[in-house]
């Protein structure tokens, strides 16, 4: 694994929609000053903003972080619980437990989970009631 | 299809970005579900997504993916924070009186294609 460059990290807010989004368009912003290819920029930017919503929409908050390495882009989303009761089923694609509201902001279609990890070059998630971790590795060539 | 053509065949109001109208569009996507539009890692600048959901997400999404132009269908208004939004990430919205199925129908008889399975249907 190559050596860390630079860090960003932003905190999350549950239920807050006005703001969801915006960890992701910073992070979009800082990988496009960079320089980084236009599809990588996109694939973190997916995996990002997915990761982002699902925190607001299930968690009790938590955080983005942003790892620039010389190999690679990491994004790891940390909550504050309460946890995946079943990842395997969270991992398949239309599963859902997300409530009216999420629905209503154009989420909630059991898409989330799925589509970072098909972004991912590496995927990892743990989560306990104490919480959830995701971590994410995208390589650039 | 430019930008200029798909307003004026859905006679559709722009809201921001006025000076994309001569933007090369080659394809479309429509939903109103944001994680269907991201799994769809093909959409580009070249692609409009046409939606019903108006909301500030509809705008983000359009943002993380560099989608140039949005339609937002039936007849809604869009909020000013979402205008500031578009204007901000560079993004063309226009709001049609038609519904989603008719929109995208008039789209696609006059050539814009959707994307199923990463390629253009």
């Amino acid at each position: 694994m190559g050596n860390l460059i630079k860090k960003y990290e932003h905190v999350v807010v549950t239920d807050n929609f006005d703001l969801a989004g915006k960890a992701s368009s910073s992070i979009k912003r800082v990988l496009k000053n960079l320089g980084i290819p236009p599809m990588l920029v996109r694939k973190v930017a997916i995996i990002s903003y997915e990761a982002e919503i699902n925190i607001i929409i299930h968690s009790h908050g938590g955080k983005m972080i942003l790892e620039i390495y010389d190999d690679r882009i990491r994004i790891k989303a940390q909550d504050k619980g309460p946890g995946i009761e079943n990842i395997d089923l969270a991992l398949s694609e239309g599963f859902s437990t997300a409530d009216q509201k999420a629905r209503e902001l154009g989420f909630g279609a059991g898409m989330g989970l799925p589509n970072i990890r098909k972004n991912s070059d590496n995927f990892n998630i743990e989560s306990t009631s104490e919480g959830t971790k995701i971590e994410i590795d995208i390589i650039m060539d | 299809m430019k930008v200029l053509k798909i307003k004026e065949l859905l006679n559709a109001n722009v809201h921001s970005c006025q000076e994309q109208m001569e933007k090369d569009i080659f394809g479309a996507y429509a939903s109103d579900l944001m994680s269907d539009v991201l799994a769809s890692e093909y959409l580009d600048d070249n692609a409009v997504l046409v939606s019903g959901l108006n909301n500030l997400q509809l705008i983000r999404t359009a943002e993380m993916l560099d989608l140039a132009v949005i339609i937002l269908v039936r007849g809604k208004q869009p909020k000013p924070e979402m205008v500031e939004m578009a204007v901000e990430n560079g993004i063309t919205l226009m709001t049609t009186d038609y519904n989603m199925y008719n929109s995208c129908g008039i789209l696609y008889a006059d050539g814009v294609k959707g994307f199923s399975n990463g390629k253009f249907d």
